[in-house]
């Protein structure tokens, strides 16, 4: 009965009190709007499933993927596989970052490092690492190696260049403030080139990410003998249409899970900045 | 490159002997001579672009990029306060205080200059929660809390509106009444000079044309007879002629 007490009293024109200004936001968020878009999606293909309109053979029964993941996970070959899987991805991630940061602090602060560096980067940025594989097979075979370097070389150029661009774009007076201190090298590093440059090297990390698992898909399917892709391949070979889509759905959780790691490090490490979207 | 023969002097005095300083071709400081003694609060008037920011950034050492000659001899414990805060916004308050300390105090200290300027409480905050005043109280705690011997201020209070500007007054007579550094701040408010200041210089064309030493009790007031003499001699030297007010 609270609505009625803040209710208009009926029949009385109120004087013309200010309209709103014309509304530019899309409006209020829908109450878990995010999963209506699934949701529907999901019931189509179950009731198609169900009523027999979908081939198995096409399409597995969402429930037969259920049973699946069951089984697969009761033999052990889910774990073993997605185990392989992230290794590699997060190898080659680690490698990958450490590499790009360090390029991206070298070609900042020093204009040697810039004339040497930042050339040959920007012309493999125009490469997809991809286009590089076959090169790749050739020098370093089909093993662990060449598939860690393939991600590695995925995920350096974002790294390197959205913090380079980062340091590149610290005010000025930072630096000048860093000078009538007399900062140290280091503690200007650490207190003001390093926190400068966390952003873009935050904004890297997000296509780094990406870029890390595209990279894993496409090295798991050539001459793999393990991980995700892998079983895909397989359950290809043996028209398991219901293993696919079980490695289907893990790599779209794993892009998820790894690009909302990065979203709330981001939130945590620059919470002192106040934007648009808060 | 900007050559500084001489050094730094101990005592807080500064020496400013034929200082050269200039941008392509056009020399802003040509020949500039300068003496402030040790605990001396100079204020520095000019009309814009007459050279008192390329002045003291030169005394700052914060110009090597720029051409010149000359010989500055300052304390070795200078601290710079620039028109805007300049704190860095991904550092809490009390960080950007002790920004430039080093040792196992430094954050007593730097609370204790914090309180100083009346934000005693607000170590924490992020810089952009803090207003234009407060972050320009912050930048005065750091300028302060390594008991510089001589403070350089550009404008510090220019871009304040009059009523902060007002209590940033008091503030800086309060600090500057306890640490007796030497000072130089730069200004374009007559006012603002014969209020803080016991000297006003003022530079046209590269050479000091005004050197008044201001005789004016502690307690300074715009309805004082001097204070408006003062004032009417500065504005005047400034080209105007007439002042209203
Ligand atoms: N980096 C620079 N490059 C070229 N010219 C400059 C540079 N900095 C200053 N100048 C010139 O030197 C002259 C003096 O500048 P300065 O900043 O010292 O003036 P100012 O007295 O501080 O003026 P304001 O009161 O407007 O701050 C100006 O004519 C300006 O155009
Ligand atoms: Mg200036």
């Amino acid at each position: 009965m609270t609505a009625s007490v803040l209710a208009r009293p009926q029949g009385t024109t109120t004087p013309s009190v200010r309209k709103p200004g014309r509304r530019l936001k899309p409006g209020r968020p829908i109450p878990l709007g995010a999963a209506i878009g699934p949701f529907l999606l999901l019931s189509v293909w179950a009731a198609g499933s169900a009523a027999g309109w979908i081939d198995p053979r096409t399409l597995s029964a969402p429930w037969t993927v259920v049973t699946t993941t069951g089984d697969l996970i009761a033999d052990g070959r889910l774990q073993d596989n997605l185990a392989i899987s992230a290794q590699r991805a997060g190898l080659g991630l680690v490698i990958g970052t450490v590499i790009g940061t360090v390029l991206a602090v070298v070609a900042g602060l020093s204009r040697w490092g810039e004339a040497l560096l930042d050339g040959p980067i920007q012309i493999k940025r125009a490469i997809p690492s991809l286009a590089l594989l076959p090169l790749l097979v050739l020098w370093f075979g089909i093993g662990e190696q060449m598939k860690v370097i393939t991600i590695t070389l995925g995920v350096f150029v974002p790294v390197y260049i959205h913090t380079h661009n980062g340091l590149r774009s610290i005010d000025s007076r930072y630096v000048e403030l860093g000078e009538s201190l007399r900062l140290p090298r280091a503690v200007f590093l650490r207190r003001i080139v390093l926190p400068g440059a966390l952003p873009g090297f935050l904004l890297g990390m997000r296509f780094a990410v990406v870029n890390a698992w595209l990279a894993l898909v496409v090295v798991e399917q050539i001459n793999s003998t393990s991980g995700i892709g892998y079983m895909m391949q397989l359950a290809r070979e043996y028209g398991q249409t219901d293993v696919i889509i079980v490695g289907l759905v893990l790599y779209g959780l794993l892009g998820l899970l790894s690009d909302g790691a990065v979203r709330l490090a981001q939130r945590r490490a620059l919470s002192w900045r106040r934007t648009l979207a808060d | 490159m900007a050559t500084n023969l001489g050094g730094l002097t101990a005592t807080g005095t500064v020496r400013v002997h034929r200082l050269v300083r200039g941008f392509g071709s056009r020399a802003v400081l040509d020949g500039f001579d300068l003496e402030i003694g040790a605990g001396e609060f100079v204020a520095l008037l000019g009309r814009s672009g007459s050279g008192k920011s390329t002045l003291l950034r030169a005394l700052a050492g914060l110009d090597s990029d720029v051409d010149g000659s000359g010989v500055i001899e300052v304390p070795e414990k200078s601290s710079v306060v620039f028109q805007d805060a300049r704190l860095l916004p991904w550092q809490r308050v009390l960080d950007n205080v002790v920004l430039g300390l080093r040792g196992s105090n430094a954050h007593e200290r730097g609370r204790a200059a914090l309180a100083e300027v009346g934000l005693a409480g607000r170590e924490n905050a992020w810089p952009n929660e803090l207003s234009g005043g407060e972050q320009q109280r912050v930048a005065l705690a750091r300028a302060l809390v390594s008991e510089p011997e001589l403070l350089l201020a550009d404008e510090p209070f220019g871009a304040l509106d009059a009523l902060t500007r007002l209590r940033m007054h008091d503030l800086l007579r309060e600090l500057y009444a306890r640490h007796r550094p030497t000072v130089l701040l730069v200004t374009h408010d007559v006012d603002e000079a014969v209020t803080l200041a016991d000297r006003v210089l003022l530079l046209d064309s590269g050479r000091i044309a005004v050197d008044l030493t201001i005789d004016l009790p502690a307690q300074r007031s715009h309805r004082q007879p001097q204070f408006l003499a003062y004032r009417e001699t500065l504005l005047r030297a400034l080209g105007v002629n007439h002042s209203e007010g």
